[in-house]
């Protein structure tokens, strides 16, 4: 189960939850839902030359009472992050967040000692489920979140034969 | 009418597999027209070509969180789905798919059907009505609003078509149609039916009701889960509906050389979904004025007009 899962079932259902877990990996109907630049990528990645919804994740509902995934995609202001987390709550369960870009992850370019209206990293707000970097982030950053999502849900990546990205380690970084 | 108990079970059993299975057809569908009229595959990886799609969203409906919103009126809205989806049942049963499938002869079918598809409307105003959201609620009056707008023109062009055929029966109107189809007769009463059912069937270029970029999501704006699921049943199972009548009104219905009935009558059915489809992939949608005007202004006077020829023409 997700991070925007209310309350833990008390039974356990191994067999429905794993086909649960399977359709709900293969249908991710992402939030209609742009703060800055990284919406353009966003669309980029629902448009002809990556299309998302190859993956069964291409259904942009603009409500957010039918949307499963809500795509973080750009820089929270203080002014915008009540409905930020209003548009959360709304949601049903199960729901997952995806930060995309530095500005979602930590406030990016706009943490600055005098900026007084950024929030750094929506992830004080709301639980976040995978962390996108980049400014923005080429779409097919986005793409693999969804398939990392995916990984999330079932335990299994969906083209096992694709080779991984090499991983920077901690103190490399910053 | 003696109809046993048994035939009853089978009737309703296949009625359902019909809607059950046009829906996930037409869901898939319609993803994968929308992906090729955009340059794009639409779902390739769920399944063969993305077969099991609509299966993948189905289970994923069902496991979603219903949520009821505080201030809603409740019963109306966990009933307006409902209202929105039974009548089709019996919506479905006298439409003949050739001339020995067809679950219910009678001899009002064409008028049952429409007067059963109004009930669409029904339910599209239950749901604006009982959601306490102010898009919902816009949603549901413009569906009412343009009721008229869509139904007289419909319902005048359904009256030559019945004039000609003398039959209210949709099995006498196909037999009539045996020495030519009435698309070939009234090619622009078949034009004007074509964009009353994209009105009637809520869909893009007119899709006033539900219109995303004004209305959020319209009508099912509250709406998450199995109620989001059956509205999108209802609305493809009026689509079946709509574009069966359009068939057997205009194109003969299961008539056509080498191949049985039913696929014949399958082949034009989704013939004219897919056409549907077409418009709403490559139209913009239209302001509810200019609708409005095009329902009274042109749609009106041409069914009128050509409702008064074709009986000058019947009476000579």
């Amino acid at each position: 189960m997700g991070a925007g899962s209310t309350v833990p079932p008390i039974i356990h259902f191994a067999l429905l939850e794993k086909v649960f877990n399977q359709a709900r990996a293969n249908s991710l109907w992402p939030l209609t839902f742009g703060l800055a630049c990284c919406a353009i990528e966003m669309m980029h990645a629902a448009g002809p030359r990556f299309d998302l919804d190859r993956f069964g994740a291409g259904v942009f509902r603009a409500t957010p009472r039918q949307a499963d995934v809500m795509i973080v995609a750009g820089t929270v202001t203080e002014k915008m992050a009540p409905t930020v987390v209003r548009l959360y709550n709304q949601m049903p369960a199960p729901k997952w967040v995806i930060a995309m870009g530095n500005c979602a992850i930590s406030g990016g370019p706009f943490k600055l000692d005098f900026n007084y209206n950024v929030v750094e990293g929506v992830e004080r707000l709301i639980p976040v489920d995978v962390y996108v970097p980049g400014c923005p982030p080429r779409p097919e950053a986005l793409v693999e979140a969804f398939l990392k999502l995916e990984e999330k849900l079932t335990g299994k990546r969906r083209f096992p034969g694709a080779p991984e990205m090499p991983r920077r380690t901690q103190d490399a970084g910053e | 009418m003696n109809v046993s108990f048994v035939a009853i079970i089978c009737y309703l059993l296949g009625i359902s597999a019909v809607v059950g299975l046009n829906a996930v057809i037409l869901v898939w569908l319609e993803r994968k027209v929308a992906g090729h009229m955009q340059f794009r595959y639409g779902p390739m990886e769920v399944g063969p070509h993305g077969l099991l799609q609509t299966l993948a969203d189905g289970i994923k409906l069902v496991s979603k969180q219903l949520v009821i919103p505080d201030k809603a009126d409740k019963p109306l809205f966990l009933l307006a789905p409902v209202v929105s989806l039974v009548p089709i049942f019996a919506a479905m049963m006298p439409l003949p798919l050739s001339e020995s499938v067809q679950a219910w002869e009678l001899n009002i079918g064409l008028l049952f059907i429409i007067a059963l598809g109004l009930l669409n409307t029904l339910g599209i105003l239950l749901a604006g009505w009982g959601s306490n959201n102010k898009y919902a609620l816009l949603g549901g009056s413009r569906a009412v609003a343009q009721i008229l707008a869509y139904k007289i023109p419909l319902l005048i062009s359904v009256m030559t078509i019945i004039m000609m055929s003398g039959s209210y029966s949709l099995r006498d109107i196909v037999l009539a149609q045996n020495h030519g189809w009435y698309v070939l007769y009234q090619p622009l009463l078949f034009i004007v039916y074509i964009t009353a059912i994209t009105l009637e069937t809520n869909r893009s270029p007119f899709d006033f009701s539900e219109a995303e970029s004004e209305l959020v999501a319209g009508f099912h704006t509250e709406y998450s889960g199995m109620g989001f699921s059956l509205f999108f049943l209802a609305e493809y199972s009026y689509m079946f509906i709509a574009a069966a009548l359009a068939s057997i009104l205009f194109l003969g219905g299961w008539q056509g050389p080498w191949l049985p009935g039913p696929v014949w009558s399958l082949i034009k059915i989704y013939g004219i979904i897919f056409l549907l489809m077409w418009f709403r992939w490559t139209f913009p949608r239209l302001r509810i004025d200019q609708m409005l005007s095009l329902g009274w202004k042109i749609l009106l006077p041409i069914t009128l007009v050509n409702f008064l020829v074709t009986a000058g023409v019947l009476a000579l």
